[in-house]
């Protein structure tokens, strides 16, 4: 296969089930060695496309390739070039961190001095070669991730996915975790990951927002951004309850679209520092603060969705 | 390709099961202390007045053959509870996305079930001289033949169950319900002879029996006929075909779409 075909190609994909839609017509590019980000909500349909890519789990039409080989018809050829991390940890923690990787390797068909070589080099990647033969059960949080990582990079794969890998770590943990598929990136490894954490979605390339089984905006984060243009003015009213007149009120007043989202009004518009400053001086009375902030990719979800990122 | 992709997988697997057990003090012991425990209270509580083919018969020492069996249906079965923590905890799902075959899962599962399962009931057939069962070389390897047999069959009967279900909850009662009185009426408790008549027949359509049966005649317990048991040659038959049949039932389950599709 030529590297010139896209790391994933996606038509039209659709899954349903149990007359439900979890995917309604998905068609997506990833391209080789790029970081991409899959961002949504929980239920938002990530996981589903994340397992079918993975060639774990069916689709009900549209056409899927990955790195040039169709699904479903080669999914022996996906499964032996792509490394895949799950959500749930994948490590038996009564073997140790190298017994988990040798056996990893002999599910792909490594063995012998090749395996060695290989072990010895993910375990160095991932920074645990002292813990080799400690007991899985035994290592942090950060660590087991590591050495899921290491996991799926054994054979390497052209290709790694990865789903919400950040899960239940602690802040340090989720950094380091970004900073190696940074550094997997830059090695030429593609990566897929899914999140539902902005702050994980501005570190990817590119990314595409999957909601309700849709994708809903794609590109990379400054495009997104971008696409909001200008400033996003958000306004906190003094009391809870006010907060659908004083909405109103500024909507009269300035005429401009204004959001409530969670406790606070939202108004885009193309200078920030005027509308704000006009906002101090009308509504000092009920607003107990004004910030003037860059569009994030929250303003990108909002606008696609109408609803905030949870 | 079959070595990649199934045989190196299934050794892998069956060596991480082994691996796995051996590091569980508490299931080694307890897969031995409670056929143990039903042998020696049933040994004791039927010593007097066992008849067996219409003369007295020794219960330790009728018993025992079948106790090894219950060892190594109790440990075969256990080996294949962890198909369900495995699904639970993500190990299957890692598996399941690696370029293994179907097949390659199954050799793997049963082959870690038959050497745990073998093992275990090895260890308990030292207690053999005690049920006054003289071993011998001849009679030892005969017996770790038969345990490799029935370990096969139990393991792929145990796989076949934990593939679709969700929960260790679940395989218990299957365990209680069924496997349990599969053991009871496979010859291994009572004697054929003096059963009721519909039971017997059971007990003839129960594959286990056949099991229980070559056990006796491996060891030379000489109750075999006396107990009405099924004779040597139609015993490794059925036995043999009984394996061959749960290895194709497993090997179907596991080769099926799974639920969700």
């Amino acid at each position: 296969m030529s590297d010139d075909t896209p790391a994933v190609s996606t038509t039209d994909l659709c899954r349903a089930f149990d007359g439900r839609t979890a995917l309604g017509g998905v068609s997506l590019t990833i391209r080789r060695g790029e970081l991409f980000g899959l961002l949504g909500p929980n239920g938002g349909g990530k996981t589903t496309l994340f397992q079918i890519l993975a060639t774990t789990l069916p689709f009900t039409s549209g056409r899927v390739s990955v790195l040039g080989y169709e699904l479903p018809a080669s999914a022996a050829q996906v499964r032996a070039r792509i490394g895949v991390v799950f959500q749930a940890p994948s490590l038996d923690r009564f073997l140790t961190v190298g017994e988990n990787l040798a056996h990893q390797g002999h599910l792909y068909g490594l063995r012998g001095t090749p395996l060695e070589t290989r072990i010895c080099e993910c375990l160095e990647l991932v920074q645990l070669t002292d813990r080799r033969k400690d007991i899985v059960g035994t290592l942090s949080g950060g660590m087991k991730r590591r050495v899921e990582l290491a996991k799926g990079l054994l054979h390497e794969p052209g290709m790694l996915l990865l789903d919400e890998p950040t899960t239940g770590l602690d802040p340090n943990a989720r950094r380091d975790l970004w900073d190696h598929l940074a550094a997997l990136r830059d090695r030429g490894v593609t990566c897929l990951v899914t999140t539902h954490l902005l702050e994980e979605a501005e570190r990817c390339d590119r990314i595409a927002i999957l909601d309700r089984g849709r994708i809903v905006a794609e590109g990379t984060p400054e495009e997104l951004r971008a696409s909001i243009g200008g400033e996003v003015v958000t306004a906190v009213p003094r009391a809870a309850a006010r907060l659908e007149p004083v909405r109103k009120a500024i909507e009269d007043c300035f005429r401009v679209q204004v959001r409530a989202i969670g406790g606070g009004l939202h108004i885009e518009t193309k200078d920030g520092a005027s509308l704000g400053h006009d906002l101090l001086r009308g509504f000092s009375r009920d607003l107990a603060s004004v910030t003037i902030g860059k569009p994030t990719l929250e303003d990108v979800f909002l606008k696609a969705t109408g609803r905030r990122l949870e | 390709m079959t070595m990649t992709r199934t045989l190196l997988p299934a050794w892998s697997l069956a060596q991480r099961e082994v691996v796995r057990f051996l590091r569980q003090r508490n299931r080694v012991v307890g897969a031995l202390l409670q056929p143990a425990l039903f042998w020696a209270l049933f040994g004791a509580g039927f010593h007097r007045g066992f008849q067996v083919g219409g003369g007295e018969g020794d219960y330790l020492k009728y018993m025992f053959p079948g106790t090894v069996a219950l060892v190594v249906l109790f440990t075969a079965i256990f080996s294949t509870f962890s198909i369900i923590e495995d699904r639970n905890a993500g190990f299957l799902q890692s598996v399941l996305a690696a370029p293994v075959t179907r097949s390659g899962i199954v050799l793997g599962k049963i082959g870690g079930g038959v050497a745990i399962a073998v093992f275990q009931g090895l260890l308990f057939l030292a207690l053999a001289p005690i049920a006054g069962i003289s071993l011998s070389v001849g009679s030892v390897l005969a017996a770790a033949g038969v345990l490799v047999l029935m370990a096969a069959s139990l393991t792929a009967l145990g796989i076949a169950i934990a593939w679709p279900m969700e929960s260790v909850q679940g395989f218990h009662a299957v365990m209680m319900l069924f496997l349990m009185p599969m053991w009871l009426l496979s010859g291994a408790f009572f004697p054929f002879t003096g059963a009721a008549g519909w039971l017997v027949v059971v007990m003839r359509a129960n594959p286990l029996s056949y099991g229980v049966a070559l056990l006796h005649h491996a060891l030379g317990t000489g109750e075999a006929e006396r107990a009405g048991l099924p004779d040597p040659v139609t015993a490794l038959a059925v036995s043999a075909g009984f394996a061959g049949l749960m290895f194709v039932i497993a090997q179907f389950i596991v080769g099926r779409p799974g639920r969700k599709d």
